[in-house]
Formats: structure tokens, sequence, C-alpha cells
């Protein structure tokens, strides 16, 4: 009976203090997870996640208090890559944060405009250029279609644009087609 | 040598851990979706394994038979492999932070792998001296790695493939599962050499 | 002399078509009613117009002038009027418009000023700004910018230039009756090239089943004394005139995957470019017409050369295009495409215009699963798994696509060629690699977009702060004033005393300001 006892209490002694010794040595800082993480959302900073931006949803993420499909502006392809990267199983995205929307781009209408600088506040990557009292703009190539300046704007006047299919950003289209879809066309 | 020879070959082949033998089928499906994560857990699992086999016989034979403690060998076993286990996180976890990420819970879960108690269990049971005991564990190891292997490459596979709706995902894991163990009966004839 | 020749893995041989065009000499086009110009004619930044509706442009005068570096100029194609700087469909598969000049001829076909341009004085720098305003690009289909081609490399010269006269796609002898009547524009150009890159040997590559052409640019060779120059036929096959797999048959070197020839001192020029080059160095010319070969459902036909922004139409039309004709398409059946309609414009990269019927190219019969016979593995010139990239293609996992290096396909089409399940292998790598540049670009922009966000939160935080030291400096200020006028003045609250000349001030203020507005 002792010598069971002293057996299993020397086993734990010994494998506690190499254990113990092992933390310490091997101690880790930071999380580089959060990093990969947050380079693979879209960093729109809009907010439809329910998070106020992009990074504190990858935290969010990496410590398991999120799940991975509630990212509108990533779409499918988005969730699809998280899962990948964490071995999660992939999930559709969450009808209760919104919907993906074609990529679109805000434009002020210049006419309306009263240059009020609430928009400008309101960008969260500084794409809004002006001052008050002057015209307000935006620049297309640095919006990121997060539409958290639609709101502020008390005139109004600003819209969502869908961007155009030009030359230099068509895609072939994917050659597998739907006998169902076809026959019904 | 020859014997040695044989019994790391009957570990890894003829024997082997997941397909033969049917121990650790949790991280054979949970873990082996891609090439890296497969071979990085059958990494861990040799380290493990090895050490583990290794360890046990030293306790095995110094303390709890000397002490007519064998009742307590099952005990015994699980600390000290929950240890090692435990070790080889922090380790991973230090060199290895994607890798760590992508075992998640799989890595701990070592702990409670069936194959990893099991093997120094049927280690025990085959009454190998310490040498013989280290390549038993060594060679159970390899076998794993290299099923887990062989499975991952197979699902990279199967991933793109045009699978029924119903039998995507785990299910057709499953019968890919089974159709290696039948292959891997063919071993069963190496038998004879021994 | 016989010179040792290399094989190139894999390739096919589907029949050649050749004979229908190559009898007939080339003819020069009609000028057409207008002229649609792209600007956007090579790969590279999109030149920006520099003229404007209305303006007076004589020939070769420049249109569009290039943006950057990596971009090649665009110049009119005859004399005339600028009608528009409009949006216009371009003779691309999508069927999408670009930016295009329209210009109207006046008739008079006059040429605008130019001379011969000094290259052999000239610093490399300024030589590659001449060929880039004179709006050169490769002339082989691929339309690359070719003043970034021309230069000595790493090692400061060249070792082989190889000047592509192959022309392995059938239907296409535009480069083969351009041998045959004008060896002396492309033997002089190649002299060019060679010292331009200070290169060992030059070789120029011809399919064996251009005899005349063969014997013409040997011929040019001797008659002008071209050195270290060679004229070598290669056996015939596609596609030899792919770039890598012309240098293998020349020289043996196989380059790899994700390298480039210049990294082994290899660069590869077609003959049509090296003929512009010639045109635009010693004769001062831009590029403004090239030859096109117009062959398939006509009753006649030819090679033309044909001036940019001429609508295929009125090229085909001079070929007399069978009732039947329900398509055209621009290059070869091999590696072209469909172009939306008939009115899209002639441009730097057009060089050939298939007309085609459903009877000379049926639809293609259904895609059947994929059965891994390996055979387009085994047809494939660029030594790649076409199979596998096609699964992944299939199944959207790009990067294992990648993996089996999906960028290093020519999209030269014999995988499709030889497929026994009919699998139209070439589109899916073509979806796969644009789909993989639209993420790519995204990724970029979500990357610029996370600097930008994170500049902002460091720049309300620094205002903040310089905020918070304002208040913090005025305040001690407002403490020292305290302090003083405790220590000079008896008041037994000072800041009482402040208080109330504050207020003694704004009562000032106030007055002044009611004596104003009663003035007013």
């Amino acid at each position: 009976m002792f010598s069971a006892l002293f057996v299993m209490a020397l086993g734990a002694v010994i494998l506690g203090a190499a254990l113990g010794y092992a933390a310490v040595k091997f101690r880790v800082e930071g999380d580089p997870l959060v990093e990969k993480i947050d380079s693979i959302l879209p960093q729109t900073q809009c907010g439809q996640c329910g998070f106020p931006g992009c990074r504190p949803y990858a935290e969010a993420i990496a410590k398991g208090e999120a799940d991975i499909n509630c990212c509108p502006p990533g779409g499918e392809e988005g969730i699809k890559k998280l899962a990948d990267l964490l071995g999660r199983e992939f999930k559709p995205l969450s009808g209760e944060h919104g919907v993906e929307k074609p990529k679109s781009v805000a434009v002020i209408d210049e006419n309306v405009c009263i240059g009020c600088t609430l928009c400008l506040q309101a960008c969260p990557v500084d794409a809004i250029v002006g001052a008050a009292k002057q015209m307000h703009t935006i620049v297309a190539a640095q919006c990121t279609g997060c539409e958290l300046c639609i709101e502020p704007c008390p005139v109004d006047c600003i819209a969502m644009l869908p961007i155009a299919e030009a030359v230099d950003n068509w895609k072939w289209k994917y050659p597998v087609f739907d006998i169902a879809q076809r026959r019904a066309a | 040598m020859t014997s040695y020879l044989f019994i790391v070959l009957g570990a890894v082949l003829v024997n082997n851990v997941v397909l033969v033998r049917i121990l650790g089928l949790c991280p054979f499906m949970g873990v082996s979706k891609k090439l890296e994560t497969a071979v990085g857990m059958g990494a861990a699992t040799t380290f493990v394994l090895t050490l583990g086999c290794g360890t046990s016989y030293v306790i095995d034979s110094w303390l709890l038979i000397p002490n007519d403690l064998e009742y307590l060998r099952t005990l015994a076993f699980i600390v000290t492999i929950a240890a090692i286990v435990q070790l080889t996180e922090l380790v991973i976890q230090k060199t290895s932070p994607m890798l760590h990420q992508v075992l998640g819970i799989y890595l701990p879960l070592i702990t409670t792998n069936c194959a990893v108690l099991g093997i120094p269990l049927l280690n025990i049971s085959q009454k190998h001296n310490f040498v013989e005991s280290l390549l038993f564990g060594f060679g159970s190891s390899i076998g794993f790695t290299l099923a887990l292997v062989l499975f991952a490459g197979l699902r990279e596979r199967l991933d793109g493939a045009d699978i029924p709706k119903n039998f995507r995902g785990t299910a057709i894991g499953f019968i890919t599962g089974g159709i290696m163990s039948l292959a891997f009966m063919g071993f069963a004839g190496l038998d004879k050499y021994k | 002399m016989s010179r040792r020749l290399f094989k190139f893995h894999g390739g096919v041989k589907p029949a050649y078509n050749k004979e229908s065009s190559n009898h007939e000499q080339i003819a020069d086009a009609p000028l057409p009613a207008e002229f649609v110009i792209p600007l956007h004619q090579s790969i590279g930044g999109i030149p920006r117009p520099v003229v404007k509706a209305g303006e007076h442009v004589q020939k070769g005068q420049l249109i569009g002038g290039p943006d950057g570096s990596v971009s090649s100029a665009v110049h009119a194609s005859t004399s005339g009027t600028v009608k528009a700087v409009e949006m216009r469909r371009m003779p691309h598969t999508s069927g999408l418009s670009a930016l295009c000049v329209v210009i109207e001829p006046d008739g008079k076909d006059e040429w605008i000023g130019h001379a011969p341009v000094p290259w052999r004085t000239m610093s490399p720098g300024e030589v590659r700004n001449a060929l880039r305003d004179a709006g050169v690009v490769g002339l082989g289909g691929a339309v690359f910018p070719s003043h970034l081609k021309v230069n000595p490399g790493k090692e400061g010269h060249l070792d082989t230039l190889v000047i592509n006269g192959a022309e392995c796609e059938p239907f296409i002898t535009c480069d083969d009756m351009q041998m045959r009547e004008r060896p002396d524009g492309i033997i002089k150009g190649a002299a060019i090239l060679r010292d331009l890159t200070k290169a060992r040997q030059v070789l120029i590559g011809v399919e064996d089943n251009k005899p005349e052409a063969i014997a013409a640019m040997r011929a040019a060779v001797e008659r002008i004394g071209a050195e270290r120059i060679d004229v070598v036929a290669v056996p015939t096959r596609y596609p030899a005139g792919g770039a890598k797999q012309l240098i293998r048959v020349l020289t043996g070197i196989e380059v790899p995957h994700g390298k480039r020839s210049t990294d082994y001192g290899v660069q590869c020029f077609n003959t049509g470019t090296a003929h512009a080059i010639y045109d635009a160095l010693e004769l001062g010319r831009p590029m403004i017409s090239r030859i096109v070969t117009v062959a398939g459902n006509v009753e006649r036909p030819r090679n033309y050369e044909v001036r940019f922004g001429t609508p295929m139409k009125d090229v085909v039309a001079l070929c007399g295009p069978k009732p039947d004709t329900d398509r055209l398409i621009m290059g070869g059946p091999m590696m072209g495409f469909r172009m939306p309609g008939d009115e899209v414009p002639v441009v730097k990269a057009t060089n050939c215009i298939l007309v085609g019927s459903k009877v000379l190219f049926p639809p293609p019969p259904p895609e059947m699963p994929c059965i891994r016979c390996g055979e387009c593995a085994k047809a494939c010139p660029a030594d790649l798994a076409p199979f596998e990239m096609y699964w992944f293609s299939r199944a959207k996992i790009f990067g294992k696509a990648q993996e089996y290096h999906l960028f290093d396909c020519i999209e030269c089409g014999c995988c499709a060629y030889v497929c026994p399940s009919r699998i139209p292998l070439v589109d899916y790598y073509r979806f796969a690699k644009s789909e993989i540049w639209a993420r790519e670009q995204e990724k970029e922009a979500a990357d610029g977009a996370r600097e930008r966000y994170e500049f902002r939160l460091a720049r309300e935080e620094r205002e903040k702060q310089e905020k918070a030291a304002r208040l913090a400096a005025k305040a001690a200020e407002t403490k020292a004033k305290l302090a003083a006028a405790a220590v000079a003045g008896a008041e037994d609250d000072p800041k009482k005393a402040l208080i109330a000349a504050a207020q003694a001030r704004a009562e000032q203020q106030k007055t002044a300001a009611e004596t104003k507005t009663n003035a007013e």
C-alpha cells in the first residue's frame, strides 16, 4: 500500500518538476495567429461582424470567442480560407451579419454636398478628401465599400455604385455548366 | 539483429497500429485533411510514443514489478504519457505556433489516444527488453505516420472529386480507411518469415 | 554546316492548312472609312490620349503617350481628323469596351516628319525610350513592350539571340510571307538587336515546312553580309514557336519553371518585331501596321498589310467570306480568341483573322470525366501535369494548382487537342489564372486598406495626445499666472481677481459691439 503511494508520489514529483521547468523554458509571448487571421480578413473595417474593426474580430476568432462566418465583405471565399487556416468546419455566411454584396465604391453627389465633414470622420481608411465648408470627394481607388459614411451624411448625398467590369479586371468564367440550368434557360 | 528488423517491420506494416490494430482512429480521421498537418501529427506522435514506450518499460521493470505493483501499470503509464505529451505541446507551441494552432485540440488528445496507451501495454505483454521496447514504439509510430500520410494524400485528392452529397467529408474518409485496411491485410503473409 | 538540334517534350502535329494563304504576295489593305485605334494594345500601363476630338493628325503622329516604363506608345495609322476619343468594343473575348481614338482619314496619307534614330551613339536608356515612343511591341502574339527586352542582361552581353520565325500554328502564314518578301528588313533588324544586346550569336529558327522562306532569309544574310547570324531550319512540330520551346530546340537549354530565359543568356524576338525595330530605328517610323493572315471560311485567303484600327470586317470582306460564316477568331485555331463582333479593330496582337463557320469548326462534343490516361502530360511542351492542374482548377483549390506550376502554362492547347474525354482544359487554366490574379489584387487592396486604417488610428492617437499636451501647457500657464498674481497682488483670492478682470473685459467688448451695431 505504502509502496504504491510512494511510487505514484515519486512519479508525480519528478514529472511535475520536469513540466514546471519546461513551462518556464518554453514560454511563448504574443500570438502570431491573430496576424494570420487578420491578413485573410478584407480590411473594410465596416463593423458588420459585430466587432469594431477587422483586428478585434481576428483576435476574437483566435481566442475562439467568435465564429468564422460573420464577415460579409470577405464572403464565402474568406470563410473558406479561415476554415482552412484554423482547421475548422466551413459554414455558410450567417444571415444575421449581413449578405454578400457585389463590390461597390461610394460616390458623393457634389450638387448636394454641404461640406460638413461628418463623412470624413466616419471613413476608417481616410478615403474622403475635403475640409469644412469645402467640397468632399471620395478617392475611389482607396474606398473599401464599407458603407460607414452613408449614415452620418445629413443630406443623404452618398450612394454606393457597383464596380463595373472593365477589360483589365475581367475574369474568365468557370467552364463547368450546370445542365439543369441550361435546360431551364 | 534480424529480430530487431522484424520487430520494426512488424510494427510498421504487418501489425500497423491504425489499419490493422484499429487503434488511434481519432487523429487518423481528424488531422488528415492536409498533408502538412498529418506529417506534423505523425512526428509529434512518434516522439511521444517512442519516449513513452521506453519510459513505460523502465517504470514497469524497475519500479512496478520489483514492488509487486503491476496493478498500477495503467495509471502509471497514463501519468507518464500525459507528462510527455504536455512537454511535446510546450515545445511545439514554441517552435511552430502554426502547427500548434492547426493540430489544436488533437495535440493534448494524444494523451487519450488509445494507440499511445495501447502500444506500451502491448509492449509489456510481448516481453521485450529495453532496446526492443524502443524499437517497438518507434516502429509503431512510424506505421502510424505512414497510415496518416497516405490517408492525408488521398483525402486531398478526394477534396476535389465529384463525391455524392451524402458521402462527403467523414463518410468517404471512413470508406477509404476501410479499403486501406483491406490493402494492409496483404502484409499478413510477412509473418511467416519471422 | 550541320548544327545539332534538340527536341522539346511533347507537342502535337495537327493539319497545318497553310497552303491556302501562302501563294499570294502580301497586299496592302485599303484605308477604311474610319480607324478605331484602341489605346491599350500591349501589356502594361494604358497609354494616355494626347489628342482631342477635332484635331488633325498626320500618319505616325503620337496619339497615346506611354504611361510609365512598362507601356508602349500608340500612333495614328493615317493622316486625318480625330472624330472622337471614346469607348468602343475591343477585340477581346469579353466584348467589353475600352478607350479608343477614332480617326477619319483625309485620303492624303501624309507621314509626319521623321528621321532615323542615331541608336549607335545613344545610351541604352535612350534607345529604349526611342523604341517605347515608337510603339514597338512583340508581334508574336503576347504584345510585350519590346524596349524592355532589349537589354544585354546581367552579364553585359547575351549569349544567344533567337529570332522566332517558326510560326507553328495552323493557318497562319504572315511571318512566312514576310520572310519571303521582306527578308532584308528582318535581317537588318536582327543585326540591330544583336548589337544592342551584344549577343555572341544570332539564330533565326524557321520551321522546315517553309523552304522558300528559309532560302530567302539565307540569301538575304549573304547579300547583306550580316555577321554571326545563322538561319536554322527546325523540325515542324507544334508548338516549336513557343519561346522556351524554340530556345530548347536551337540551344538545348531547358529554362526551368518560374525562371526567365535571360537568366541563361538567351532572349527571343519574333521576326516581325525585328523588322519593326529596323523600321523604328533605321527609318524612324513608328509601328502603325502589321501583316495579317486572313484564312478559313473565305474564297480568297491571303496575307494583307493592315493598319492598326482597321475594322476586321473590312479586311475579311477583301477575301470574300462565305455566306455561312458565323464567327471571327483572332489568332489561330489552337490559341486564338473568339471575337465578340466583326466591327472590332485590328490591333498589334492580330496575327491572323480566322473566319469560322459551323462546318469548319464544328461545336465541340460534351465534356466527359477525366480518366487520368496521361495523354495530356505526354503532349505538354512545358513539362507540366495538365491533369493535376485541371483537377485543382476545377475544384477551385488554387493553391494546389499553383504548386503544379499553373503559371508556366503557355496555353498552347496541346493538352486539349489530345484529350480523349474532350475536356476544354485550357478554359480551366485561364479561369484559374484570372481568379488567382483577382485574388492577388484584392489582397493588395486589403493590405493597403489595413495600412491606411492603422495610420488613421495612429493619427487620431497623435491628435489626442497633441490636444492633451496643449491643454496641459495651457493649464500650466494659467497656474503660473495665478501664482504670479498671488505673489504680486495682496488679493486673498487671486483666481477671483482674474475672473473679475475677465468679466470686465467681456463687458467692455459687449458695450463696444453694441455701440457698433447702434452706429450701423
